[in-house]
């Protein structure tokens, strides 16, 4: 979809600035919001690229940078941390060779944390894009990123 | 076609796709077709009904037995040994959950495992289907209200329930729709808030998932009641199945004019769209929430204005709970006084929680308000996984810690209250020894310094403050001085924060020090001197706050 089909979906209404986001980022290819795309968004709107930069970082599911085709979101809020969480940032940190905030060389991951994602009965809990992992250990998360890799 | 004489229930939500539901469910009606079943078990696909941590899970009923960690190879000999032959397959039922009677009976409804009043229907019936919802009595109070009573009415029902919100304020709801409904103005808005973030809460998902249309009458009878014409539910943007359900459930209220235009016939309009969050907990809060859906940050507004003045687009706007609007067609239908016989004076009715930690069954519960914990632990949580109760965090991250001399307490906002604590959004987090209360306060303060939105500057300063003095306490680094500093910078925010977000900290906070002060006294070091610059700081802080 083009910015300008984007925008006509939703309306082209500062209210609607956030579905429009979040349209404009799962379009990019690479889970991130473009800055040409936002200038060309900012002359649309008729809004400031400041206005919708600022808004835009203000959220965490949107991103300035751009991620790894796949964008891992591990869960270390409290109800998490007490399951462990702490151990399994370690073990996908050795696993991918990256810290939080990094992308792999071959561009296949990116590690974040992330606040509760409201799955917390079956914490430490991650995302990876929209799918929801749970009862991790470092068995299963490096299973996980196996299957990933063999699929990509 | 004959009548199923055996109904399995599956429930799908969030938890059981993770393990592979959808897989299992498929492979359950391959197998009935194979075997030449289907007209006498039918599979149904529901919401949770509660367990959160038992991989796949099935209810079979009549029989009232609930199998839980099911792989699809499981599926041939449940079919073969329990629907063939009659005999339950041992090796995968799961011990000690009562399973939701079966859909179609005719005292199902009323005779609900724990009197279920927002949980009746999930994990009961297929919440894609409006039919079903409907033939449980659903948009029944819709009805009656839009044709028996007048919107003062319907007020002075909710308001004689003494329901109060659940979405952490407690606030009563009744008083709240009568200060909405006198404003005059062009258009009003329902808002319902699905933001959903408090860590370890998420039973409002399991609600949307589970039982849509509840809610969606809820805010449609509250549209009536305050004279709103536009409903928008606001929910996580992470909540995928929720946007999915809700979406689907607001479609088929639509085409069967339960949404829309002249509703009942009674020349009500009142239509719902839903608006996607984009990851930030202080959305949750109301002010911020109606920021965010206009398109922009989510800075907390200055009150008053209240919403029910000035919200929404700058008209008049309710904001309520899911679980909140999800009590009002059950008060509407059977009356306030059916509604105040349960629970307890100061609580009416039920309180939905998550429980969650080292417990034996993690998940969703409804109980009447007024349980202690120490009943929750034992009847609804199975008891202690591993090791003995430490401690419990109430309401959230926000919420209190309590140590073991508040098991006994009952669980209700006045009660709580008069031992200097407060129910907060419904979570309940078990801990045992193995969770140093230091580490813990650190995992809240990382949170709520990640969460802060930076508009005012006791939070934005207080809480860099904070996150660094619990980091030092976990690593039993700490200056002598930082467990006061502690308390001392909490207490500072909890008096002059702009919203609830940065003045909660104290909760936790306050409250540990009440039950654990040794144990957060030994993460000081004795030896470590604060260097010069974090004295100044510390000058600098008090001179701001
Ligand atoms: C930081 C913060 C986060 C909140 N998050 C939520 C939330 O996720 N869901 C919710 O219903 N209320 C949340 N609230 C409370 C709302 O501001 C508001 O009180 C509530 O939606 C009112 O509904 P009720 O009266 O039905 O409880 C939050 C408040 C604060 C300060
Ligand atoms: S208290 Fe924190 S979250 Fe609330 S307005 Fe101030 S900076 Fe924002
Ligand atoms: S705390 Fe991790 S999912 Fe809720």
């Amino acid at each position: 979809m083009s910015i300008a089909e984007i925008v006509e979906k939703h309306g082209n209404d500062r209210e609607n600035l956030l579905q429009i986001l979040h349209d404009l980022q799962d379009c990019s290819g690479d889970h991130s919001l473009h800055h040409d795309a936002m200038v060309q968004l900012s002359r649309i709107m008729n809004l400031t690229v400041a206005d919708i930069v600022g808004t835009a970082s203000f959220y965490s599911m949107f991103s300035l940078r751009p991620r790894g085709r796949h964008v891992i979101r591990l869960c270390e809020s409290p109800p998490c941390y007490i399951k462990g969480s702490e151990n399994i940032l370690l073990a996908l940190e050795k696993r991918l060779g990256v810290s939080v905030g990094g992308t792999t060389g071959d561009g296949l991951f990116t590690l974040e944390t992330t606040s509760c994602l409201g799955v917390c009965g079956v914490a430490p809990a991650m995302m990876i894009d929209e799918t929801v992992y749970g009862n991790l250990t470092e068995e299963k998360v490096n299973g996980i990123i196996d299957g990933l890799v063999k699929a990509a | 076609m004959s009548k199923p004489r055996m109904f399995l229930l599956v429930p799908i939500d969030a938890n059981t796709v993770i393990a592979g539901a959808r897989e299992v469910k498929n492979r359950f009606s391959l197998e009935i077709g194979k075997r030449g079943l289907a007209g006498e078990a039918k599979v149904i696909e529901t919401g949770s009904f509660g367990p959160a941590d038992a991989g796949v899970v099935v209810a079979v009923q009549p029989d009232g037995v609930v199998y839980g960690r099911l792989a699809p190879d499981d599926v041939p000999r449940i079919v073969e040994e329990h629907l063939v032959k009659g005999r339950p397959y041992v090796e995968r039922i799961l011990p000690g959950e009562k399973p939701p009677p079966p859909p179609e009976s005719e005292d199902a409804r009323h005779t609900q495992l724990h009197g279920r009043v927002v949980l009746d229907n999930c994990g009961r019936i297929d919440p894609d289907s409006i039919e079903e919802y409907i033939a449980n009595d659903g948009y029944f109070a819709l009805g009656q209200a839009l044709t028996a009573m007048t919107p003062a009415q319907v007020i002075e029902e909710v308001k004689a329930s003494g329901l109060r919100g659940r979405g952490g304020a407690g606030f009563p709801t009744g008083l709240k729709w009568s200060f909405c409904a006198p404003v005059k103005a062009r258009e009003k808005y329902v808002i319902c808030n699905a933001d959903e973030g408090e860590p370890g809460t998420f039973k409002d998902r399991l609600i949307m998932e589970g039982d849509p249309h509840k809610v969606l009458e809820g805010m449609a009878i509250c549209a009536y009641a305050i004279g709103a014409t536009r409903g928008y539910v606001y929910i996580r943007g992470e909540y995928a199945i929720s946007i999915e359900r809700m979406q689907r459930a607001i479609d088929a209220a639509r085409a069967k004019g339960l949404l829309g235009r002249n509703i009942f016939g009674r020349g009500f309009n009142f239509d719902i769209e839903i608006r996607k969050g984009a990851g930030a907990y202080v959305c949750g809060e109301e002010t911020a929430l109606i920021e965010s859906m206009e398109g922009k940050r989510g800075l907390p507004r200055l009150k008053p204005p209240f919403p029910a003045q000035s919200g929404f687009r700058g008209m008049p706007t309710n904001v309520n709970n899911v679980e909140t609007l999800a009590n009002v067609p059950a008060i509407i239908r059977r009356g306030a006084a059916w509604f105040k016989s349960l629970g307890t004076a100061g609580t009416p009715g039920t309180k939905v929680y998550t429980i969650l930690g080292h417990i034996n069954r993690p998940g969703l519960i409804e109980v009447p308000a007024g349980v202690t914990l120490r009943e929750i632990i034992e009847e609804y949580g199975g008891g202690m996984q591993s090791g003995s109760f430490h401690m419990a965090q109430l309401g959230g991250t926000a919420g209190d810690i309590l140590g073991r001399e508040m098991l006994d307490v009952p669980l209700d906002y006045d009660a709580l209250q008069k031992v200097g604590h407060s129910l907060g959004s419904g979570a309940i987090l078990i801990m045992n020894e193995s969770v140093n209360v230091r580490d813990f306060l650190h995992a809240c303060l990382k949170f709520f310094h990640h969460e802060s939105c930076g508009r005012c500057g006791p939070c934005r300063n207080g809480l860099h403050v904070l996150r660094d003095i619990t980091g030092r306490l976990k690593d039993g680094k700490a200056y002598k001085d930082d467990p006061g500093l502690m308390q001392e910078v909490a207490l500072a925010l909890k008096s002059s924060a702009f919203c609830p977000l940065g003045q909660s900290p104290a909760a936790p906070i306050m409250s540990a020090w009440r039950y654990f002060k040794d144990d957060i006294l030994s993460g000081v070091d004795s030896n470590a001197a604060r260097p010069r610059m974090a004295r100044s700081l510390r000058a600098d802080l008090s001179a701001a706050i």
